[in-house]
């Protein structure tokens, strides 16, 4: 299968105070479309920083990363904006909803910056709420709901404009073992039936089983 | 929903510190439009000047009168197309805290060089035919209940003695700025009085008043009278009706420019107000902005977000300051000696100032935000632990 993801030659280094701290040193990585890849590390391996890369939420120092044919890395601040609206769905340790707003409320927030009318948008935000079964806690806010629950609202969030690639940091470090095997669960749903590439960084082997390929990183490179 | 919603919903997420962000500005708007009120009440006789109007006064000082005499000589001057003249009358009206001008006046012509006070033409009739008649304005006609026939009793100081005047006429203000807590009666009648009780206390007047033809001619007409009375025993000095108005101000021009001062010092507080509101609120919700961005939400939507948020809460400050100075500014007024403002009223352009305020302040206070919003990557505002 063609690789959807292709990370080549990446390096990045961090500043702290007058410090230079390598991060990544020249990784290469290809994952192809339909994959559910889980990156795993320990503390300070890099996992996150090159999960980052593939989401564009950050640019390497040098190589390339390219995402379905774009090399996101030679994108400007607001190509690269409109440039994860629409192929990047990304779900956080801590679910990161924002707390004025209701489950729906939520989930729409993406669709925001889509032509969708706002028929169009329910329909979507419904459909992604059915998928992730909180069709019935659409108006609550996110302290109404349970740690699981908070993350499946996420999950929506991050499926709701049907995104070429999902990014997952830690999806279920802050869940307890029942809810983490739902959200597990679903992710791979997500993967096997909505066909969805999924790369997933965590530090729990129960997490990793889930994932067809796992790769290790140690100190800023995949071994 | 739409990214307007989010604005409001994160304008009243912390009800109590938007409710006191928006109460701390709608009291300074409230205090500059009340400050911007008085320096334009303390201005009001300069703005109502007419540009066609001169006053010729003693030289040494206005209490101090001129010859009636003068009249003649004066009018003769080229330019002059009309004069009239006035004296201080002071006196007590029910108390002494009841305070407005009472003047006695040149009956004929007054009307004519002040034609901003509008006097029905039977109503000036009725005030022409009869010695003690005076004419009043209508605010203070509406202040002490006075209608036509009524009889007014002056206690006099400058003038000694217990005066009576007969209500024959209500003149109404032509403009906004018009002063209508005026008094006018017949200065003959003062002047005979003053003859047969007084020595020597008759045939002067306070000031005259000279309308002419055209206002470019004003400084050299002004010269042309003072000219007539060098050395006399009571050199004038005649200058534009708006220089001896604002001569009147001008002992209080302190008070004014620091009135005006501290005006422009409550925006700067209000801007403070708003400013530490809008930086507290954007350095709690750094995560969540870099969550928007991840979304992919741009900068453009961020200003939109942080800057309408800061612009709302101003301008509902803003709002409800300008909705609550029209009533505390008639309670000022209620308050303070009767008679301590003619004309007291929220000008326009204090509105529009206030408005372009609330405005400015929006704007102001919601740059550092923006500027933090926008700088932080989106990786340190994930890291971000509020």
């Amino acid at each position: 299968m063609a690789a959807l993801i292709t990370v080549q030659n990446v390096s990045k280094s961090y500043w702290r105070d007058s410090f230079k701290i390598p991060v990544l040193k020249n990784i290469t990585l290809e994952v192809p479309e339909g994959e559910f890849l889980g990156l795993m590390g320990p503390s300070g391996s890099g996992k996150t920083t090159l999960l980052n890369l593939v989401a564009g939420i950050d640019k390497p120092d040098t190589g390339a990363v390219v995402i379905d044919s774009t090399d996101i890395a030679k994108l400007g601040e607001s190509a690269l904006a409109k440039w994860r609206s629409r192929h990047i769905g990304f779900i956080f340790q801590f679910y990161n909803l924002l707390p004025v707003l209701t489950a729906f409320e939520n989930i729409e927030l993406p669709l925001l910056l889509t032509p969708l009318s706002k028929k169009g948008r329910r329909e979507h935000v419904e459909t992604a709420l059915n998928v992730v079964g909180l069709a019935d806690r659409m108006h609550h806010y996110p302290k109404q709901l349970s740690g699981g629950q908070e993350q499946r609202v996420a999950i929506a969030r991050a499926i709701v404009t049907d995104p070429t690639l999902l990014v997952a940091d830690e999806p279920t470090g802050d869940l307890d073992k029942n809810s983490a095997d739902e959200i597990l669960t679903l992710l791979e749903r997500l993967n096997k039936e909505y066909k969805k590439t999924i790369v997933m960084v965590t530090h729990d082997p129960r997490a990793a089983e889930r994932a067809h390929t796992v790769r290790q990183l140690d100190k800023g490179e995949l071994t | 929903m739409r990214v307007f919603k989010l604005m409001l919903k994160n304008a009243l997420r912390h009800k109590l510190r938007s409710f006191l962000t928006i109460l701390g500005i709608a009291i300074a708007v409230l205090a500059f439009g009340l400050l911007r009120t008085v320096v334009t009440a303390w201005y009001s006789g300069v703005e109502a000047s007419a540009a066609n109007r001169l006053i010729t006064r003693n030289a040494v000082s206005f209490i101090f009168p001129l010859p009636y005499a003068y009249r003649d000589q004066i009018a003769k001057v080229p330019g002059v197309e009309q004069i009239t003249y006035a004296n201080w009358f002071g006196g007590v009206y029910i108390d002494k805290n009841q305070f407005f001008a009472r003047l006695a006046v040149d009956a004929k012509t007054i009307f004519d060089v002040y034609p901003e006070f509008i006097v029905p033409k039977d109503q000036f009739e009725a005030f022409q035919r009869e010695r003690n008649a005076c004419v009043i304005g209508s605010d203070i006609a509406t202040r002490y209940n006075l209608k036509l026939g009524d009889l007014m009793q002056l206690e006099g100081d400058i003038y000694p003695g217990k005066w009576a005047f007969v209500v024959r006429g209500i003149y109404r203000p032509r403009d906004k700025t018009t002063d209508a807590t005026q008094m006018f009666f017949h200065w003959t009648y003062v002047d005979e009085q003053m003859k047969q009780e007084m020595l020597g206390r008759g045939g002067d007047v306070g000031w005259y008043v000279i309308r002419i033809k055209n206002p470019d001619d004003a400084a050299r007409i002004s010269n042309d009278i003072d000219a007539l009375f060098k050395n006399s025993r009571a050199e004038t000095k005649t200058e534009s009706e708006r220089q001896f108005q604002q001569g009147f101000i001008s002992s209080a021009s302190v008070i004014i420019t620091s009135l005006n001062v501290m005006s422009f010092v409550i925006i700067g507080i209000i801007m403070l107000i708003l400013g530490n509101t809008m930086i507290m609120s954007a350095r709690e919700r750094t995560l969540e902005y870099a969550v928007l961005k991840t979304l992919g939400f741009s900068s453009g939507h961020l200003v939109g977000l942080i800057g309408g948020e800061s612009l709302l809460i101003s301008f509902l400050g803003g709002g409800f300051g300008l909705l609550f100075t029209y009533p505390f500014v008639a309670a000022f007024q209620a308050f303070v000696p009767k008679g301590w403002f003619p004309v007291f009223y929220v000008e326009f352009v204090t509105v529009v100032l206030a408005g372009l305020s609330a405005l400015l302040v929006g704007v102001v206070a919601s740059i550092f935000p923006i500027q933090r919003a926008r700088r932080t990557t989106i990786v340190e505002g994930l890291r971000f632990i509020g």
